[in-house]
């Protein structure tokens, strides 16, 4: 909602307080606004000016040759560009040492030969947008009425020496989309007065209800209808005063009568409409429901077709206008229009919004119907209307008007007691101090000892409970004075709860491990969806996605993570590593929440260690994150509940993928991605893993138990067996530890040769044994029985010998 | 025979000081204590000599012997030195040729904010909350007061799945759970941070997904004082203790009174600038005290109780907070901007 600062004077006196210190004031006290627009930008000397001749230039086609009375001792010459100029206008001039915006200086000149002591201005040459100049003169320059005074300043005349505060309302305020509630607000802001506008009808003999008949079916649509009829008017401009304040709140003028609608829409926020009685064809107005597949033309002449969802105004066949939304192009006032029959009506809020919302129609009026109307400013505001109708359109206004009114109205009475304000706002305010409030704002107020029961105006119908009325004490009185405290009283432990407490430690060792954190997008293209997922379920498709890539839930993080990578490397960035805990998202069925897994995901790729200088260069490969997955599974406790099992993915290397076992349980994989998957997104060898993190972070890993150092010194052997290339270290290891328990204690991998000096299909591969007894020193002897037992197991069960 | 051993004496420490390496070192050792040695040559021939004069000349070889011995120590220490020296002056490093690098990666600045801010109301004797992103409309509109047809719902375009299912438009949904499972009792104590999604095109400033963190308090004698000293101290400890806060009233369907809270522009002072749109002032959260109904519809009394509830977005404080000029940098995950938040400050 745009104010204009001087046209809110005419309801509030605002003496002694600028435009920027009532925006001050009305942000703090709750409806923020947003700017405050000077409209006047630097402005000076632009005065009305009397064309007395007009006459082509002799040297250039285009151009008009003018002698201006501008109130000076002489008239003066000034050259003009502009089509429409005319002996006999009335237009604002520049003068010579004017300033118009961008500080553009007015200077005598010479157009092709001829002297130019100033400039005719258009509006938009005084800083004014097009789209709300009146049309006929948005291509020229703007022509005054007959009656402006020659030589008075055309900026104060066109009202520009004013600025417009631009109210940022929040859906409850919809009272403040019409001057006479900012009014409202404003005075119980400053404590001071409203001032109501003028109606003064003067009805004629003929009766309104001798010209229409009005019969609405949909009542719950359209509770109340009043029409009026205006006769004899003569379409013509309105007075220059409301055009400007149109302009002012961003609204086009058209003809006095359209104007006049218009202005009161803005004063009272209640949309009036306007038909032109002898164009309706009936004499007869039928408020219903659309039939289905009904069509009409409204005023932007686009023929639309309604459903049984829509309200329209008939002529008691057909539609003349979408009630609340727009009128039909069919009963359009226009420059011939004698007889005005106006509406004016309340219409229910969700009907109209479905209305706009089905047309794609938003308009000053379908906003205020969506957001509710005062019921009690219909009447006044369709008189007033036809007061204006009267005064400016030369109108005659037929008696009374003419009604269907199945409208309750009940002001909404809320009761509190002082000690629940004050309770709810730590305060301790007096009975008096909130009564004021109260009448500051025109709230009726009764007193019953400390209870304060309040009746509130139905233009205020957002206040229904006790909170509101106490944010309306509190806003007034100001929320700078409410004191700030912390909460008393009995409370909980402050702490995460272990789940996340581990969420944290796994992001800062993967962070340690050299990982960047991650955030991608949950929502997914069709084809990633289900790319590297763990379970095979339907994917979540939105109802309406805004575009393909984003049209479905994420089932896995990896695709995102690769898009990282991908989006890095295009930027040589190509040696990389990041992950990601996030939910991934598993569909069960219709209409149920799907269930959310927390994952973890990592992808790395490129060089992952190097120092040139030095002569180290490491690109990345499965080890180098297999190592940082088992330091995760180290780092939560769960070394022992951990395999990795060969095996087989789509999208990634078949012989370098692994599942993840947690428990005998398949919870994640970890690989190589696969090369042609690599080469489609231009990305250098690339590594993922991806884990239930939830399985992992919910799983008991008991508590930490010490382990007494070894006071005895342990053995170590090494041996190096041939085995079969498929046979891997994992099974080896296994036959080791279960032949060598209860002293053998550690098993480790020292080398691994394949190739020449192999025989065909074999391979090398040693482990270094180390047998301790915590209790005494092992003998050589000991050693070396135990030993023999798990080479011979070796060879038993994996054909493994030692080698030569 | 005295003046013999003196002359020796001599000669060999000159021999010593002479020797340029522990080798020549040692061959003046052989040379004047060896078997083969002059001063052993004197101690042979002391035979000769009378028993009182025995005693007497023996003293002298042995002092003689351990002047050259120590001398020859004093070298062969004086020598190792210089060797040593030597050795590690060959040995000499560039100290300003870089480290080998630590792999390391950090958090991004999201987390960064998200966790400070719990840490903040951890502090303050609150718990962390979570719950799902794909919500039931129930709990993201009607138990937050927003029913069905309710004007405010048009603030919040949705991503729906079906009907009654939809990407959480803000995590105020884990309030309503959070009070639903307490089953009508207070103390409630909240933080509830989390990703959310509403229907916006990405630009600069808009992203379908984003994050969000809410505050709830329910109790039996909260007060709006308590959010507003509640707000003050979060804001102090996140900007800075130089902002000043400001309260404005506003409008949330979910509380009654609301509250939008602006902090004092960091760039212009509060003098009004083009950050702060010439106000002064930067809009930071959005809070009030809960709304009877949502209470009511959780199973509180309202009566009896009463809370205060706050949200904001992580996005707006970092892009504040570090100077962002672009939401959309918080999801492309571009490794130049990630890693300029590893620093603790």
């Amino acid at each position: 909602m745009f104010v204009s600062y001087k046209w809110l004077q005419e309801y509030v006196d605002l003496s002694g307080v600028t435009a920027e210190e009532l925006a001050q004031k009305v942000t703090k006290s709750g409806i923020e606004v947003e700017g405050v627009e000077v409209l006047n930008e630097g402005i000076m000397g632009v005065v009305i000016g009397y064309i007395l001749e007009r006459e082509q230039h002799p040297n250039a086609d285009k151009l008009s040759k003018c002698l201006v009375d501008i109130g000076g001792e002489q008239p003066i010459q000034i050259i003009c560009g502009a089509k429409n100029v005319a002996k006999g206008q009335k237009v604002a001039v520049a003068t010579v040492g004017a300033v118009l915006p961008g500080n553009f200086k007015i200077k005598k000149a010479k157009l092709r030969g001829e002297e130019s002591n100033g400039m005719i201005c258009s509006l938009q040459e005084l800083g004014m947008e097009g789209k709300i100049i009146p049309k006929e003169y948005s291509e020229g320059i703007f022509v005054f009425p007959a009656d402006a005074p020659v030589g008075t300043d055309a900026i104060e005349l066109l009202n520009r020496d004013d600025a417009v505060l631009e109210l940022g309302l929040t859906p409850n305020r919809a009272d403040c989309l019409s001057m006479l509630g900012v009014a409202y607000e404003v005075a119980a802001i400053l404590n001071r007065e409203v001032k109501l506008p003028q109606i003064d009808l003067n009805p004629a003999q003929e009766k309104a209800s001798d010209y229409i008949k009005i019969n609405v079916e949909a009542k719950e649509d359209n509770p109340l209808y009043v029409a009026k009829v205006i006769k004899n008017v003569k379409i013509g401009p309105s007075p220059l005063w409301m055009q400007t304040r149109l302009m002012s709140a961003g609204i086009r003028p058209h003809n006095n009568v359209v104007d006049i609608t218009n202005y009161i829409l803005l004063e009272y926020g209640q949309p009036l409409h306007a038909f032109d009685y002898d164009r309706l064809g009936s004499k007869e107005i039928l408020v219903r429901r659309a039939k289905e597949g009904e069509t009409i033309q409204t005023l932007d002449d686009v023929n639309r077709t309604l459903t049984s969802d829509h309200l329209v105004i008939t002529n008691g066949d057909e539609p003349v206008a979408i009630a609340g939304v727009m009128g039909g192009a069919n009963s359009e006032v226009t420059s011939d229009t004698t007889t005005v029959l106006l509406e004016s009506a309340y219409f229910n809020g969700g009907t109209v919004r479905k209305a706009s919302k089905d047309h794609g129609l938003r308009s000053e009026a379908s906003a205020r119907f969506e957001k509710g109307v005062d019921p009690n400013r219909v009447r006044p505001a369709g008189d007033r209307a036809a007061y204006l109708m009267a005064k400016y359109a030369n109108g005659e206004v037929l008696e009374g008007s003419v009604e269907v009114d199945t409208l309750t109205i009940q002001p909404s009475v809320v009761s509190i007691t002082l000690e629940k304000i004050n309770r709810v706002l730590g305060m301790n305010l007096s009975v008096n101090e909130v009564k004021d409030i109260f009448d500051r704002l025109q709230f009726e107020v009764s007193l019953d000892q400390e209870r304060i029961t309040v009746t509130v105006p139905t233009r205020r119908g957002d206040i229904t409970i006790e909170e509101d009325l106490i944010e309306e004490v509190a806003r007034l009185y100001g929320y700078d004075n409410i004191p700030k405290t912390l909460p008393i009283g009995s409370t909980t432990p402050g702490k995460l709860s272990d789940y996340q407490k581990k969420r944290r430690v796994v992001r800062r060792y993967l962070e340690g491990a050299g990982l960047y954190q991650a955030t991608t997008y949950s929502l997914t293209s069709e084809d990633k969806v289900s790319q590297y997922a763990l379970e095979d379920r339907e994917p979540i498709r939105l109802a309406m996605p805004m575009s393909e890539d984003r049209s479905m839930l994420r089932q896995s993080i990896v695709p995102q993570l690769l898009e990282a990578l991908k989006y890095n490397s295009a930027r040589k960035n190509d040696s990389l590593g990041v992950y990601e805990t996030g939910a991934v998202f598993l569909s069960n069925g219709q209409d149920v929440q799907p269930d959310e897994e927390e994952h973890v995901a990592a992808a790395i790729t490129g060089i992952w260690h190097s120092h040139l200088w030095q002569g180290e260069k490491k690109s990345v490969d499965f080890f180098v994150l297999k190592g940082i997955v088992e330091g995760l599974f180290n780092k939560l406790g769960f070394t022992e509940k951990v395999a990795y099992v060969q095996a087989k993915m789509d999208g990634m290397h078949p012989g370098r993928t692994a599942e993840i076992q947690f428990a005998g349980e398949r919870i994640g994989f970890i690989g190589q991605i696969h090369p042609s998957v690599q080469k489609e997104l231009d990305l250098k060898e690339t590594f993922a893993f991806e884990l239930k993190l939830k399985t992992v972070l919910e799983a008991e890993n008991g508590p930490l138990q010490y382990v007494a150092i070894p006071r005895f010194p342990s053995m170590t052997r090494d041996i190096a067996l041939v085995v079969d290339i498929e046979t891997v270290s994992s099974q080896l290891k296994e036959i080791i530890f279960t032949t060598g328990a209860p002293l053998l204690k550690e098993v480790t991998v020292f080398d691994l040769y394949e190739g020449e000096h192999m025989e065909e299909g074999k391979k090398s591969i040693a482990f270094s044994l180390n047998y301790l007894d915590p209790e005494r020193t092992l003998t050589d002897e000991e050693v070396t029985k135990v030993h023999e037992k798990v080479l011979e197991a070796l060879k038993d069960k994996a054909g493994a010998v030692l080698r030569g | 025979m005295q003046e013999q051993l003196k002359e020796l004496q001599t000669a060999a420490i000159q021999k010593v000081e002479q020797s340029a390496n522990l080798k020549e070192l040692n061959e003046v050792r052989v040379a004047y204590l060896g078997k083969k040695s002059p001063i052993t040559e004197v101690l042979r021939g002391m035979g000769k000599l009378s028993a009182g004069e025995r005693p007497k000349m023996g003293a002298l070889v042995n002092e003689v012997r351990e002047r050259i011995t120590e001398k020859i120590e004093q070298k062969q220490k004086e020598l190792e030195d210089a060797a040593v020296f030597e050795k590690l002056a060959s040995e000499t490093i560039d100290v300003t040729l870089p480290g080998r690098p630590l792999k390391e990666g950090n958090h991004h600045p999201l987390t960064k904010i998200i966790e400070e801010i719990e840490d903040l109301f951890i502090g303050m004797g609150y718990q962390v909350a979570e719950g799902p992103e794909v919500e039931q409309d129930y709990y993201n509109f009607e138990a937050l007061n927003l029913p069905k047809g309710h004007p405010a719902r048009d603030m919040q375009d949705s991503f729906y799945i079906t009907e009654e299912i939809l990407l959480r438009t803000h995590t105020s949904p884990v309030q309503a759970r959070t009070m639903e499972k307490n089953k009508g009792k207070g103390p409630i104590k909240i933080i509830c941070p989390g990703k959310v999604y509403r229907r916006d095109n990405d630009d600069a400033t808009h992203s379908h997904q984003f994050m969000q963190i809410e505050g709830l308090v329910v109790g039996e004698n909260i007060r709006m004082s308590d959010l507003k000293g509640t707000l003050e101290v979060f804001a102090k400890k996140m900007f800075g203790k130089d902002r000043e806060i400001r309260l404005r009233p506003s409008f949330f369907p979910f509380t009654e009174p609301s509250v939008e809270m602006d902090i004092s522009c960091k760039i212009c002072g509060g003098t009004g600038c083009s950050v702060c749109k010439k106000t002064g002032w930067i809009e930071i959260l959005g809070a009030g005290m809960v709304h009877p109904n949502v209470l009511e519809m959780a199973g509180y009394d309202s009566k009896k109780y009463t809370g205060f509830a706050f949200g904001m977005g992580p996005e707006r404080i970092a892009m504040l907070k570090y100077g962002v000029d672009d939401i959309r940098h918080f999801y492309t995950n571009d490794v130049r901007f990630l890693k300029q938040f590893s620093a603790h400050e």
